[in-house]
């Protein structure tokens, strides 16, 4: 193979020489409550086969029924993406045997998309990029093989198979753009702003649960490079089933050395599907892809054309939730945070958890720390989404209530976070199991601050002198006794009082 | 007694609601028939004796205990193995299906069900109703009541012998491209295949989804508008099901009155290659009913010329998408492929499918294949799609002019096992007349319209009418019936030879 003997080159040489081209294919996962095509339920982690019916389950003689909420959920993400949505469409068949599709076709869009030339704009260390969405349409889902008795989980090496028809024929949305061009050095950085701004946007459109680690939103990444002044595009690799906003930056800047090292080798880059792997950050050779590769495309004759009304549209348009640029300027005003701070946020992905949890009470900045802090922290270490950390913006919002009326200081505070996080119940709960909370009380206080004098009575006399600025040293040996949960304050007064 | 298995399913329905016959009476009558018979017709692929009765004793407790049941409770129906059974066999006459015993009902079986219909079994056809004469069924042949040594038609000669037989006084068949209508005719009985969408198609196993329609196998006329009126009308597990009314069939039929009609004869269909007996039955109706009042113009359809051609480019296309399901993966055969210690699924499949599908069903597969792969789509499915739309405009401008179009049904009478069976092409030609209707969607219907003086043989006339017309076909079908009648003084099946009864 041609592309194993190249010598490596970094990201900054390529970049020297060659202009990168993107196009990112996104695969979302509707929450509709009902299968696209049959009733079976959606709900994510059911037993193996337990949400199949005749028609997910492709039995002979079972005919599809179109889902109008997936229509609906698809024409408000067209919209989103300044879409035009097509007065009429169908679904085709696309036809292939695999095992987990349980018809041998895939019924999904084909030349006739619901929604079609678009447009989002995003942008990356304060500079704006526009996408140009070339499509948006529906497909249905597979099902899901699991390959037993290899050691990699992949299909060499495995003994048998099991198929799980559970995410046959679950709702997905493709989200196709254009090619993304001279976004040069950037391209890692566009290319995973475009995905997080995606999942922000159909979030708040509230049609997916957009989590990436579940499957529920799947992107693939094409890649190609150009020599810098070519306008011609270069052939292409498409990297499969990226699945995590740091994979999409890793998997850009990763192809970007690998196709101009192939490319300086005087070598062509083959058209193929790419395998990514999370652990070792590169890609491996996955399917050769060639343009005779023939899936049969001809329009589904079970189901009738998707026409949505212009009334419908434009009803659906009018309730279309403020877009992310806006709604973001409007939430930049009211916390008063500056550009730099908005894009922490935004970088984190922790706008909507912020604005939940200043919705709850909490004062912008201290939510704003919290999520990008301790928050993000637990997320990182854990490998998970930040909106997955088992921690609600109202929990958050009740930790900074408790620090607010002085019952828990910035210290225990962090405590009473790790203690949510572990499970150990609301902050409220973990503050009366842990004993949490600040000590103000002057009998408990003032045997802790004597005992204090007492054991450094050189500090004391020279607080005695007059020298108050010592106090923090016996405020400390206090705190360190009684395990942090002393009020600072009140010790302050009662050591200047016994002393001054 | 009466010989319960000669009465037509509204004689049955009559005698039950008078109290003269149980159902249970009934349903026993058609099963001894079928045991006495069907040794030798073969038109059954599978027999529910146990289920059958169960129905019927159903029924007769519920008439017995004042419980308001369907007119048509009671009377056995037999079933074309291509729809499913919830618990039944169902196998579309194909050995990859074999064993195959579906969790579900079709829609049409459903309606049965709940009408208190005892289903007495599934009848044999064409694997994967692709032929004319059951020759291609993998379970054998079924044989023509009026001669042994040749065919019922196809794909549904199951269902139209075993009402010919007296095994059944109705039945469901399937109808993609004549494989209702021409059993019909060369059984001598009645068969009607509606507006696409008119009757669900949930649970019939698609041979080629745009073209496949189920509808009513009969003796009678009227026995085919009662069954029309029960399986008919919308469902909503079939987005291409219409939602609308079932036409007044039943109605149209005792109303039997041709006189005023525009009648329009096809100039495209019954000349070259008809059968002088075909032809001349076809004349005897077309006089009839000019007699009897009807205004009998001729019509030319000329893109009819072009129907068969765009049906098998539709109709493989479709069936090569519609048979991939059949895999081995799921349920059917599997077979292990030879000489592979550790087989993949992908291994599996290509041997389940080579050993579990026939010579016909694979040559339609190869041949959809080929006409929707890129680079030929255009030539072949995209300009069989345009042939279709030219169909369809002929029927429009034809119905501006005339209520009901007329030609004989197919152009020939039942010919041997073996004839055509080399021979592919004459094969597809028995279904030149019907096809049109199927690619434009319309409703047909084929009656008895006599004996070809050739070879004593059943012939029939084809009527066909606008989209969920079908009142002007029951209507004109019962007219022809009831002149013919008086002419023959009975029946058309009244002069078919007695089958020798086995026991
Ligand atoms: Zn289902």
């Amino acid at each position: 193979m041609t592309t194993t003997s190249a010598d490596p080159v970094t990201f900054e040489d390529a970049l020297e020489r060659y202009d990168p081209v993107m196009g990112m294919e996104v695969h979302v996962e509707l929450n509709t409550a009902s299968k696209m095509f049959c009733g079976c339920s959606t709900v994510f982690g059911a037993d193996p086969n337990t949400q199949v019916c005749p028609v997910c389950l492709g039995l002979p003689g079972a005919l599809p029924v179109v889902n109008a909420r997936a229509i609906e959920s698809a024409i408000k993400i067209g919209l989103a993406l300044n879409c035009s949505i097509a007065p009429w469409c169908r679904f085709a068949r696309k036809n292939y045997f695999y095992p987990d599709m349980p018809k041998n076709f895939q019924t999904s869009q084909y030349d006739e998309p619901i929604a079609y030339s678009g447009w989002t704009e995003i942008e990356v260390d304060g500079v704006s990029y526009r996408i140009e969405i070339e499509r948006a349409h529906m497909e249905e889902d597979t099902g899901k093989s699991l390959h037993v008795g290899g050691a990699t989980g992949r299909i060499h090496g495995a003994s048998h198979s099991l198929v799980d028809y559970n995410r046959a024929g679950i709702p997905l949305i493709e989200i196709v753009t254009k090619p993304i061009e001279g976004t040069g050095a950037k391209s890692p950085e566009v290319a995973r702003a475009y995905v997080a701004h995606l999942r922000e946007l159909v979030l708040g459109l509230g049609v997916s649960d957009v989590r990436m680690e579940q499957g529920s939103m799947r992107c693939d990444v094409n890649l190609s490079l150009r020599p810098i002044g070519v306008t011609t595009l270069g052939t292409r690799s498409e990297t499969k089933n990226v699945n995590s906003l740091r994979s999409v930056e890793r998997a850009v800047r990763h192809e970007i050395g690998r196709h101009a090292a192939v490319l300086d080798g005087g070598n062509r880059i083959v058209q193929e599907t790419r395998h990514w792997h999370e652990d070792t950050g590169v890609t491996t050779a996955g399917r050769e892809k060639s343009d005779a590769e023939d899936y049969r495309y001809f329009p589904e004759p079970d189901l009738v054309p998707v026409a949505p009304s212009r009334e419908w549209v434009e009803a659906l348009r009018a309730q279309l939730p403020e877009p992310p640029s806006l709604h973001r300027a409007r939430l930049q005003a009211d916390w008063a945070f500056s550009d730099l701070e908005m894009r922490d946020v935004a970088g984190a992905g922790a706008m909507n958890l912020v604005a939940e949890t200043v919705a709850a009470g909490a004062a912008p900045q201290a939510a704003k720390k919290w999520w990008l802090s301790e928050l993000a922290r637990y997320a990182n270490e854990h490998d998970i989404a930040i909106d997955d950390v088992p921690m609600s913006p109202e929990q958050v919002a009740q930790v900074q209530g408790l620090l607010d009326a002085g019952r828990i200081n910035d210290k225990l505070a962090r405590q009473v976070f790790d203690g949510v996080l572990a499970g150990e119940g609301t902050p409220e709960e973990v503050v009366a199991r842990r004993g949490l909370e600040v000590v103000s009380d002057d009998s408990a206080l003032g045997d802790a601050v004597d005992r204090a004098i007492e054991a450094n009575p050189d500090v004391a006399a020279k607080i005695a002198a007059g020298k108050h600025a010592a106090a923090g040293a016996l405020i400390g040996a206090v705190m360190k006794e009684m395990r942090g949960r002393a009020d600072a304050g009140r010790v302050r007064e009662l050591i200047l009082a016994r002393l001054g | 007694m009466t010989d319960l298995t000669r009465l037509t399913a509204a004689a049955l329905a009559d005698a039950f609601a008078a109290r003269e016959v149980s159902a249970v009476e009934a349903t026993q009558a058609h099963l001894d028939r079928i045991a006495a018979v069907d040794s030798d017709v073969h038109a059954f692929l599978h027999v529910d004796v146990d289920g059958a009765l169960a129905t019927a004793r159903a029924v007769d407790d519920a008439r017995a205990g004042g419980t308001a049941v369907h007119p048509l409770a009671g009377v056995p129906i037999a079933v074309k193995d291509l729809l499913a059974t919830n618990g039944l066999p169902t196998t579309c006459g194909s050995k990859i299906l074999q064993g195959w015993i579906p969790p579900y009902d079709a829609t049409v079986v459903a309606r049965l069900k709940v009408a208190g219909l005892p289903i007495l079994g599934k009848t044999n056809m064409d694997e994967f109703a692709m032929g004319s004469s059951t020759e291609h069924s993998a379970y054998g042949p079924t044989r023509n009541p009026w001669d042994l040594g040749r065919i019922p038609g196809g794909s549904g000669g199951g269902s139209a012998a075993a009402v010919a037989a007296y095994e059944t006084p109705l039945a469901v068949g399937t109808d993609t491209g004549g494989s209702i209508r021409q059993p019909g005719a060369v059984t001598g009985t009645v068969g009607v295949k509606p507006t696409y969408g008119g009757v669900s198609r949930y649970g019939l196993v698609a041979l080629a989804s745009s073209l496949d329609q189920a509808g009513p196998v009969t003796r009678t006329v009227l026995d085919a508008a009662l069954l029309h009126q029960l399986i008919g009308g919308h469902d909503p597990l079939d987005s291409t099901s219409i939602d609308s009314p079932v036409p007044a069939v039943v109605e149209a039929t005792r109303r039997a009155d041709v006189s005023g009609m525009r009648i329009g004869v096809i100039a495209e269909l019954g000349g070259e290659g008809y059968q002088p007996g075909v032809r001349a039955r076809f004349d005897d109706v077309v006089a009839l009913l000019s007699k009897a009042g009807a205004d009998v113009v001729e019509v030319s359809c000329p893109s009819f010329d072009y129907a068969l051609a765009a049906y098998y480019l539709i109709l493989p296309s479709e069936a090569s998408s519609n048979l991939a399901k059949f895999d081995a993966m799921r349920y059917g055969l599997r077979v292990a492929p030879d000489g592979v210690e550790v087989p993949s699924a992908e291994e599996v499949m290509s041997a389940s499918r080579a050993a579990g599908f026939g010579d016909e069903v694979k040559r339609r597969i190869i041949l959809g294949t080929y006409a929707l792969s890129s680079g030929y789509y255009d030539a072949y499915y995209g300009s069989a799609q345009k042939v279709r739309t030219l169909i369809a405009r002929d029927f429009d401008a034809a119905f501006e002019e005339v209520d009901v179009l007329v030609s004989p049904t197919a152009p020939t009478t039942a010919f041997r096992f073996g004839d055509k069976l080399d021979d592919p092409l004459a094969m597809y030609l028995n279904d030149i007349a019907t096809i049109p209707a199927n690619l434009a969607g319309v409703p047909g219907l084929s009656v008895p319209s006599g004996l070809a003086d050739e070879d004593g043989l059943p012939v029939g006339v084809q009527l066909l009418a606008p989209a969920l017309a079908e009142d002007r076909l029951y209507n004109v079908a019962a007219a022809i019936e009831a002149m013919l009648a008086e002419q023959w003084g009975g029946p058309l099946l009244a002069q078919a030879p007695e089958l020798e009864v086995r026991t």
